[in-house]
């Protein structure tokens, strides 16, 4: 076991956790962030996506003992009431079905989003193409992520 | 037309009421101290309210609370049906709070999520639910205001008498209105006067979803629980030996314990578990028969050719009118395993209790989830509770409780409230899959190109039966014979998103687009034709469908794709009924450098009234992105009773940039509102195949379509547009 000093939404925390545990269960399961999914564990769904300094990164596969240095970002955190441009465009358009992979798709836009401010749609596409949405909202997704880009 | 109804009384069973009901006007929610007006919390709402149903309560606040019942998996029942109560209340929609209801057989019928039912079963309950207590709040202001009932209007929960100009909101009567008696038959809206229904309302629950709010079963947390994973068997294989000496050593796994075929580690929390899972020696030998998919290939054409097959309909003379033919056209579809895959695993809390179970979690099916549990238990069902959270995805697989009878077993082992999760992997390597199915379809044509007899064996796997006998083209043709064949096999199989039809209707519209050709014949024009046929003179028996219906969906498909009008855009049709709501489709394909590309997919959905388009819209694109990924990509083999694809690098899923758009429609046939949840699923695989037999005259009889080894050189797998 090891203590692990990590950033997350702005606030300091530390875990005491095996040093090979990934920053998804660290959220999920000892400083109860369960907004943060799990699905596939080998990064090849988004459904656990945080932003590490900005950046769109996969929570499964990323020791949290790799990231004390870093500021950490989950759908907790990404707007004080959950009115980032990406989250409100989300409720404009309506997006979710089951919702399950939601959160990982809208951390993997707003990243995007702040790197890309304005996508064409087949950026648009490239971009979003790394989270599965099994119920297959992607043309509302598609939708949300152009109107959020608008919307700046 | 207004109806009159015998209210139901299972659904209508008063629940004892509060008695705090009055003190809640005068609460400062509208306090001058705060800056901002005061939210009251659910609970509080909750312990003033009163109930009127089983569907519904209303606070003095004027607050209304609607419980749905059934379990939401993604296909938006905790708006949809919320908006219908609240239609025939007349309420105002920005009052109304909706909370999913516990397990409660005694207060709702069919508490399931399956067979996109839910909405044709509960339209009239849901309906008398608002209606009933619209008419007591009526009755309650008609007493206090010494007037008749008829001279007192209703609109967003505010009651008004014209005469004299007074007015007053529910929530200031609906303690005097819960004091009333219900009638026994109330009259409902006209549909015409709908104000909620038909107008598109944002899922209830996007707020929570989208800021990360804990609502599914694996977002469940209890103090003390513990966690668990499970090593199961290969399929057709038991338990030999275990060796769990390395998994015990990981730090934070408490034990391991083993049931029935199954080894369970169980500790403080999810990460160790995964590790100490990997570390499990267990050895399995043969308890069955242990499969592989090159058996199951070889399986199906020894019992196509001779298998012992159940007759599940048959009219007329197949015989004779296959001798008379001036043609015969024959083909064999198949297609393999598939898992569900939603995006939550399988998960589950329990808590085995002296004489109770708690059980909180996901599930299609909350009744089979407590008989699950009572089984395992020992506990009667009555000591039972089932939460329902809300579920990462179904399509099917959560209509099992196998894992909330694992979650139970591992409960009563350790004596302790338990959380089990799956792995991915152990969500694809122990599915209950929609199983494998081979069909070879027969048609016999005259020379003038008609359609005179039909034949259609299925092979199925534990799949009871893999046909449906009172579906189209049966009904149109004078000589039919629809058999079955099932062969037993050892790995688990169950409903997935649209049973059966789900590649049915992909091998029968391929089949017929294939008839038609042979027959010359345009496959719109083709169908139109049997359709009046089957309309005019239904051949046989029962059948499943309503020939006019198809008729609507099939004409308003040829009008709004531009059928046929545009040679650079090269079209594929299909069209399907299924789960009481018809859908025809039409698929676009443009070549580019020798490669189909899918441009579009134009979807007509007759599913009777429309109660949300935009949920049905998500339903609509979400069945034909569905239908589409699965009829590409979707593959899951077998080798030594284990799946080869293990999680998402290998079984593949669809993706966005591998999605065209899809443009949506709907018949107003003014029919009561059917599900959608599945019935847009089944024709679009065959849309899609028949367009790519327009663009390139190949006919992919397999799927998935990116794996046939004759179309390698089409790149199927690519992009669209």
């Amino acid at each position: 076991m090891a203590l692990i000093n990590l950033k997350i939404n702005g606030k300091a925390t530390s875990v005491d956790v095996e040093e090979d545990t990934p920053l998804l269960w660290v959220l999920r399961d000892h400083l109860g962030l369960v907004g943060t999914k799990y699905s596939c564990g080998i990064a090849q769904c988004g459904a656990c996506t945080v932003h590490r300094n900005g950046e769109a990164i996969f929570s499964c596969i990323t020791p949290a003992a790799s990231l004390t240095e870093d500021e950490i970002t989950t759908i907790e955190g990404l707007s004080k009431d959950g009115d980032h441009p990406v989250q409100k465009a989300w409720e404009e358009v309506d997006v979710a079905q089951c919702g399950y992979c939601q959160a990982g798709q809208i951390m993997n836009a707003s990243a995007f989003l702040k790197k890309n401010p304005a996508p064409s749609m087949e950026e648009i596409d490239e971009a979003m193409n790394r989270n599965i949405c099994r119920c297959g909202t992607y043309h509302k997704i598609r939708e949300a992520v152009a109107m959020a880009a608008n919307s700046k | 037309m207004a109806t009159l109804t015998k209210t139901n009384r299972r659904d209508f069973l008063k629940i004892a009421g509060t008695t705090a009901g009055g003190l809640f006007i005068g609460f400062n929610w509208m306090s001058c101290d705060s800056p901002k007006m005061q939210v009251i919390s659910t609970e509080e709402v909750l312990a003033n309210a009163k109930n009127f149903n089983a569907f519904l309560s209303i606070a003095p606040s004027g607050d209304i609370v609607i419980y749905s019942p059934n379990p939401e998996l993604g296909q938006n029942i905790k708006t949809s049906f919320p908006m219908v109560v609240a239609e025939e209340l007349d309420a105002d929609w920005s009052k109304v709070r909706v909370l999913q209801a516990n397990l409660d057989s005694d207060k709702f019928e069919r508490q399931l999520t399956g067979g996109s039912g839910a909405m044709p079963h509960s339209w009239e309950r849901l309906r008398k639910a608002g209606a009933t207590a619209k008419y007591l709040l009526v009755a309650a202001a008609a007493k206090k205001w010494e007037v008749s009932a008829d001279e007192l209007s209703t609109s967003e929960s505010i009651i008004y008498h014209k005469a004299s100009g007074k007015k007053i909101g529910y929530g200031e009567v609906a303690n005097d209105a819960a004091l009333l008696t219900a009638p026994e038959e109330i009259t409902l809206k006209d549909k015409k006067d709908f104000k909620i229904i038909g107008t598109p309302v944002k899922n209830v629950e996007n707020g929570s979803i989208f800021t990360g709010k804990p609502l599914f079963g694996l977002d469940f947390y209890r103090e003390g629980m513990l966690h668990a994973m499970i090593q199961r068997a290969p399929f057709g294989m038991k338990i030999k030996s275990i060796d769990d000496t390395a998994a015990r050593n990981v730090a934070g796994v408490k034990d391991v314990v083993t049931f029935e075929n199954s080894v369970a580690v169980v500790g403080t929390s999810t990460w160790p578990l995964m590790k100490a899972k990997k570390l499990l020696k267990v050895e399995y030998e043969a308890d069955g028969k242990v499969e592989s998919s090159a058996d199951h290939d070889q399986l199906f054409k020894d019992l196509l050719a001779n298998g012992k097959a159940e007759v599940k309909r048959e009219d007329g003379n197949v015989n004779t009118a296959f001798k008379n033919a001036a043609q015969v056209v024959t083909a064999e579809y198949q297609c393999p395993f598939l898992s569900h895959s939603p995006m939550e695993p399988m998960n589950f809390f329990a808590h085995v209790k002296a004489d109770s179970v708690e059980l909180v979690g996901p599930t299609q099916t909350p009744e089979s989830a407590r008989r699950a549990a009572a089984e395992v238990s020992g506990i009667a069902p009555e000591n039972i509770t089932v939460e329902i959270t809300r579920l990462g995805g179904g399509f099917g697989r959560r209509l099992r409780a196998d894992y909330v009878s694992e979650a139970v077993h591992v409960s009563k082992m350790m004596n302790a409230p338990v959380k089990l999760t799956w792995s991915r992997e152990d969500d694809l390597t122990g599915g209950a899959y929609r199983p494998a199915v081979r069909y070879r379809f027969e048609a016999a044509l005259d020379a003038e190109g008609n359609m005179t007899g039909y034949k259609l064996r299925g092979v199925g796997m534990n799949a009871g039966n893999s046909t449906r006998e009172n579906n189209f083209p049966a009904g149109a043709v004078d000589n039919v014979l629809i058999e079955n064949v099932n062969y037993d096999s050892s790995i688990t199989t169950n409903a997935w998103r649209a049973p059966i039809t789900n590649f049915l209707a992909y091998a029968e519209q391929s089949f017929l687009d294939e008839v038609a050709f042979a027959a010359k014949k345009d496959p719109v024009d083709f169908r139109l034709e049997l359709f009046e046929k089957a309309k005019a003179n239904p051949i046989g028996g029962e059948l499943g469908y309503d020939a006019d219906r198809m008729i609507g969906v099939t004409k308003m498909a040829a009008e709004k794709s531009n059928w046929g009008k545009n040679p650079n855009v090269k079209q594929g049709f299909s069209v399907y009924f299924s789960h009481r709501t018809y859908v025809a489709q039409v698929a676009d394909i443009e070549m580019e450098n020798g490669t189909p590309s899918l441009k579009k997919i134009h979807v007509i959905t007759d599913c009777g009234m429309v109660v949300n388009p935009t949920g049905a819209d998500h339903q609509v694109r979400g069945g034909v992105v569905d239908g589409m990924g699965h009829a590409m990509y979707g593959n899951l083999t077998f080798e030594g009773g284990l799946p080869t694809q293990t999680n998402f690098d290998k079984y593949r899923l669809i993706r966005m940039k591998e999605v065209p758009a899809v443009d949506t429609y709907y018949v107003d046939s003014g029919f009561d509102p059917t599900g959608l949840g599945e019935p847009c699923l089944p024709p679009t695989g065959g849309a899609i195949a028949n367009a790519i037999f327009s663009a390139t005259e190949r006919r992919l009889r397999s799927q998935p379509f990116i794996d046939q080894k004759e179309f390698q050189d089409l790149n199927l797998g690519i992009k669209r547009a």
